[in-house]
């Protein structure tokens, strides 16, 4: 069961008029995968998920579910079911006729129906809510409401269109871990269109990076994280440190760079890298720099002025200026050892793992 | 003159009230008066005039002609209204906003000129007048009430709950028929009611268009002439006024709610 492709996505590309929203966008999707695609507004996300539900066609290439192209196949013929941005809650219905909208025309036999619609209830903790009128909803019930409405049709894929982005910080957070936890209690395909990279990072077991309609990285959250492939997934994904680096040698996988400030680096080649003359970019996440206090030695070390600090509460950011770097580091420090009281102007050491100095497209 | 305010006003209110309602409470009071003359003291409390009404041949034949056109005219303007109406809520197009204001401005046309109009088109083109032109001319006339009343429930219409339906496995017309129509019903059979109502009161027009056919108003106008005929006109303008009250206060209970619907089914995307 685990490795059996459930969506499989080839060379799709819509456009409108002039406008690529997706240029050949090419995925494979596990069964019992959370899976998502992530980028900024605009990027050609929405458009694949409405692509996938059967709300748009593409304008060329292939949707393939479980093994069936879906070319022409309408949305109502198709075992996906969707959680809409809006949660599209049908306010003429109460919450059980919500639920049972969709089984109405499956024709259960009402005790059948009830069952279902119980079980599906339960399932998202609103038992005993089924009588309450849909206007009569707070948002995070609305979108409760709308997951039972989905999973009791036991789609074999659940598309989740930005389904966390009206709900209040707490809620939201609270709702990603019952979400993951949900996903991998009923082990349908997930695929969760967001443009908060922690959600994704949260939430998913692979995500696909999307830009101005392209696909940039398909990969677990940690490599996603870790390694990005180019400048632009690394920004998206959070704080990075980008240093200027001059190839050395490449050899098979590896890479040996020079850079100022942290010396001559060995590191992974990566994937999407093509040699650019001599000159390639690495980086490093804010939080993988570690203040080095008093007489505290570390066998990799970079040297600079602290020039501006930044108390966040549990952390503290620091900006520090390293000579002969062309812009200053961006380090991310928790408290415990005094961070918050680190005096502007002061030199300070940071200490690195090299491996954590990743080389990536521009 | 704050404090002066504060004591006139309440006053001139109540005073405005009186002038807008009193001459339309006349009429239900001096419609059950045993004496012909409206005039006060009462003689006495009848219903007479009333039971003459069905006795008059020619106001039941001007009651159906009113009926008929009255039918034709909401059909047909919420019909209208309905396409204008999901047009204006649900595509931006360019010349949007022109367009609302051109399909508004009957309203404040006088109706007179609209229907002097009318009549030079509608004997230029070859027609003759007849309760098909008496729809026409209540079309127009009733349209922008139609249009107000179907945008206020269209308004908000959330389109990704026809695309749930789909979602869930339901049929184009299912959606039709389980979303879409009972989400804008009340907003199509308030448009219905208005519609009638205003046709049935109309004058202007119909007096116009009509040739020799008559209308409610038509009747009612000839039959001023008669003094004799004047309590049967009050009597028969009573019915026509509870008529309507009825009808537009259910028409506006209608369209609250289908507005309630559609801002409760939006209010998740604000």
């Amino acid at each position: 069961m685990p490795d059996r492709t459930m969506i499989d996505i080839r060379g799709v590309s819509r456009s409108y008029g002039s406008f690529k929203a997706l240029d050949e966008a090419n995925l494979s999707i596990r069964e019992g995968e959370f899976f998502s695609l992530l980028g900024p507004s605009g990027c050609g996300k929405t458009t694949l998920l409405r692509m996938i539900a059967g709300f748009d066609t593409p304008t060329t290439g292939k949707i393939v579910i479980d093994g069936q192209p879906m070319d022409g196949i309408p949305a109502n013929r198709r075992p996906t079911n969707m959680v809409f941005q809006s949660y599209a809650i049908f306010p003429h219905l109460n919450v059980e006729q919500n639920v049972a909208y969709g089984l109405k025309r499956l024709r259960l036999g009402a005790e059948e129906e009830k069952r279902r619609v119980e079980e599906a209830l339960a399932m998202v903790s609103l038992t005993g809510l089924g009588k309450r009128g849909a206007t009569e909803l707070s948002g995070g019930q609305r979108q409760r409401v709308a997951l039972a409405r989905a999973l009791v049709m036991r789609p074999k894929v659940l598309l989740l269109d930005e389904p966390l982005s009206a709900l209040d910080k707490k809620l939201r957070e609270q709702m990603q871990v019952e979400l993951r936890r949900l996903q991998k209690a009923v082990g349908i395909t997930f695929i969760l269109v967001t443009h908060d990279q922690y959600e994704a990072l949260a939430m998913s077991d692979r995500i696909a990076v999307m830009f101005g309609g392209r696909i940039s990285q398909v990969a677990a959250p940690k490599e996603i994280y870790q390694r990005p492939v180019n400048r632009q997934v690394a920004d998206f994904l959070g704080g990075m440190n980008f240093i200027r680096a001059e190839l050395v040698e490449e050899a098979g996988n590896t890479i040996v760079v020079d850079t100022l400030g942290f010396g001559r680096v060995r590191t992974e080649r990566p994937p999407a890298w093509e040699g650019n003359g001599r000159a390639a970019t690495l980086g490093i996440r804010p939080e993988r720099l570690r203040v080095l206090w008093d007489d505290a030695r570390a066998a990799h070390e970079v040297a600079g002025t602290l020039i501006e600090r930044h108390y966040f509460g549990e952390i503290t950011h620091l900006v520090v200026d390293v000579p002969g770097m062309e812009k200053p580091l961006s380090v991310t420090e928790t408290n415990d050892f005094g961070a918050d009281d680190l005096p502007v102007g002061a030199t300070i050491r940071l200490a690195y793992d090299p491996d954590a100095l990743v080389a990536m497209a521009d | 003159m704050k404090a002066l305010a504060r004591k006139w006003l309440p006053a001139y209110a109540g005073l405005y009230v009186i002038f807008l309602y009193l001459p339309i409470l006349l009429l239900p009071i001096f419609s059950v008066n045993a004496s012909p003359i409206p005039q006060f003291p009462l003689t006495g409390i009848t219903t007479k005039w009333y039971r003459d009404l069905p006795k008059t041949p020619a106001l039941i034949d001007a009651a159906w002609n009113s009926l008929i056109v009255g039918v034709a005219a909401a059909v047909l303007s919420t019909v209208l209204g309905i396409c204008a109406a999901r047009a204006v809520t649900r595509y931006r197009f360019p010349g949007r906003r022109p367009i609302q204001g051109l399909i508004m401005a009957p309203l404040v046309l006088p109706e007179i000129i609209i229907a002097i109009s009318m009549l030079l088109i509608l004997l230029s083109l070859g027609l003759s007048l007849s309760l098909f032109t008496v729809v026409l001319g209540h079309v127009l006339i009733c349209i922008p009430y139609s249009i107000t009343v179907l945008v206020s429930g269209f308004e908000g219409f959330d389109r990704s709950l026809e695309e749930a339906s789909a979602d869930l496995g339901e049929t184009a017309f299912g959606t039709f028929r389980r979303v879409t129509l009972p989400m804008v019903a009340p907003a199509i059979i308030s448009s219905l009611l208005v519609s009638f109502t205003i046709s049935l009161d109309e004058f202007i027009m119909a007096f116009f268009l009509a040739g020799t056919e008559t209308t409610l108003p038509i009747y009612i106008w000839g039959q001023l002439r008669f003094a004799a005929k004047l309590p049967g006109v009050l009597a028969l303008g009573t019915l026509m006024l509870a008529a309507s009250i009825l009808m537009l206060t259910f028409a506006e209970v209608l369209r609250r709610r289908a507005e309630r619907r559609t801002a409760d089914a939006g209010a998740a995307l604000a």
